[in-house]
């Protein structure tokens, strides 16, 4: 069963259609680079998938299932929020992730067994991460890749088979922004997951991811690097002459004389 | 002091109303929402007063009226209060003019007035008690069963919701429990001062420990501190309890600012 399926899809959200009839399908294993201008719906296609936002048309399947709120076999990173961090440690940020959403205590007040039972898997997901080292420290004195680790490391709890991730790289400089897409590359092929990775800019993607998902103008195109960015193609999605120019191992769109990365 | 009946109320009233604002207070500061009760309060002044002049007993009337308000703004949320400071300040200052008007149609002494914008502790009775102690307890356990999905919808809200925890009822429990508790806290320290044990203790608790468990701990322990040093030192000055409660608080909530300022300095020499 692939890990995303979409047949037919129109999803809007108010006034704006982000898809229009859209049919693709993310195939196992799969390491998914999504672009698309700003407000083009690519944080609305990740909470359309993950059942949040429902589509008007059309259906999703995940692992063959159709969507729904609570599904275990996705992990979600979402955009980090602009609001301020509180000053709590790592570990008790992931901990509250962890069955977050059942009655009671938090798991980390519970005695006995199940504390020990959780409190493995929280150290399993930050060793995956390599952030044990970070998890006593206040988030609020963490640095912005660092704190991306430690999301990372919560959306993993659970075991999933398909991380969303939005905008991971968003306020990272380009050097620790490669750190977050080698991390997450080495933890998919360590966990064979699939990874739907949301990005504006797919240079850091270059060399790790095996598809890219272009969404803009309610369309979507899903393939390989070289089948997707490519003048042609980005035209046809855009409406307006795109120019595609490789230079150095880098790829950089031109939409009316300003370049998109 | 423990030798007059009214005192020992007082005492198990605060200690009571401490361990609620402590435990409530936690959350409220980690969801940005301390002026949620503050606004709560302020809507209980309008609900008391109102029920005075219609003959009921204002304890009822405050609580009607702040768990109303407090599931209307659950309700009609997002699932956060986060960033509302200007309806949540509209609200509040139109409660306390209604309020006023209703003070002004009872044509009743100033001292019920007193009583309820800066509290009477020492007014509780053994029935008073009693309430307090039945709607505390209702209020604990609320909690118990609350705390974890609100836990989460309070940190990663986004996830949270992904998980299939809904937001808008995790929040409308939440707010409801709030105004029980504001309710109980206006008994203490009065509509005007309910911040000094609901968001002071909680808020220096957020300052000292970084952990979710050990900040309620700290910050029942610090409302029971504030409040019954409070009390005591009311005791021996014969100054009002809500003047001593805010006063300890803030010094409480400063000392707390500077102890982490001089922590911080440390670490960097250190370093």
């Amino acid at each position: 069963m692939p890990p995303v399926d979409m047949a037919q899809v129109t999803l809007r959200i108010g006034e704006r259609t982000i898809l229009s009839d859209v049919g693709l399908t993310v195939p196992a294993g799969a390491f998914v680079g999504m672009l698309g201008p700003n407000g083009a719906g690519k944080s609305s296609l990740i909470r359309a998938i993950l059942g949040v936002v429902p589509v008007s048309a059309g259906r999703i399947a995940v692992f063959g299932r159709p969507v729904g709120r609570g599904n275990h076999d996705i992990g979600y990173l979402p955009q980090f929020p602009a609001r301020s961090a509180p000053r709590l440690d790592g570990r008790s940020f992931i901990a509250a992730a962890l069955h977050g959403e059942r009655w009671g205590l938090p798991c980390d007040w519970r005695p006995g067994r199940h504390r020990r039972h959780d409190a493995m898997e929280i150290d399993r997901v930050l060793d995956l991460v390599g952030a044990t080292h970070l998890a006593r420290r206040p988030i609020d004195h963490l640095s912005g890749g660092e704190r991306q680790r430690l999301l990372l490391a919560q959306a993993l709890l659970g075991r999933p088979r398909l991380l969303l991730l939005d905008e991971p790289l968003a306020s990272l400089d380009p050097h620790r922004a490669r750190e977050v897409v080698a991390l997450v590359d080495r933890i998919r092929r360590q966990l064979g997951i699939a990874v739907l990775f949301s990005t504006h800019d797919l240079n850091p993607l270059l060399g790790v991811m095996d598809r890219v998902l272009y969404v803009g103008r309610g369309a979507a195109r899903l393939g390989t690097v070289d089948e997707v960015v490519t003048g042609p193609v980005l035209s046809a999605l855009y409406g307006v002459p795109v120019e595609v120019i490789r230079a150095n191992g880098r790829i950089f769109v031109v939409a009316d004389g300003v370049v998109q990365s | 002091m423990f030798a007059f009946e009214f005192m020992r109320h007082a005492f198990a009233a605060t200690g009571i109303v401490a361990i609620l604002s402590g435990l409530v207070g936690y959350f409220m500061v980690l969801r940005g929402e301390s002026f949620a009760g503050h606004a709560l309060s302020h809507v209980g002044f309008a609900g008391a007063t109102g029920a005075l002049l219609v003959g009921m007993p204002p304890f009822w009337g405050l609580m009607g009226a702040t768990v109303l308000a407090g599931v209307a703004m659950g309700l009609g949320g997002r699932g956060t209060t986060h960033g509302r400071d200007v309806t949540i300040g509209l609200v509040l200052s139109c409660m306390l003019g209604c309020g006023l008007l209703f003070l002004h149609f009872l044509t009743t002494s100033a001292t019920r007035a007193t009583a309820l914008l800066f509290g009477n502790v020492l007014g509780v009775d053994r029935a008073m008690l009693g309430w307090l102690l039945v709607l505390g307890a209702g209020c604990v356990l609320a909690m118990a069963a609350l705390s974890r999905p609100l836990l989460f919808a309070s940190l990663q809200p986004e996830t949270a919701e992904a998980r299939g925890v809904n937001l808008r009822l995790v929040s409308t429990i939440f707010l409801a429990i709030v105004a029980v508790v504001t309710a109980e806290c206006v008994q203490i320290t009065g509509v005007l001062l309910v911040f000094a044990l609901m968001v002071g203790p909680a808020a220096t608790a957020q300052r000292l420990t970084a952990t979710p468990g050990w900040g309620i701990v700290l910050s029942v322990l610090l409302a029971i501190g504030a409040g019954w040093g409070g009390l005591a030192l009311s005791w021996w000055t014969d100054c009002p309890a809500s003047f001593w409660i805010s006063a300890l608080s803030t010094v409480a909530y400063l000392a707390a600012g500077a102890w982490r300022f001089t922590e911080r300095g440390a670490g960097a020499d250190a370093a």
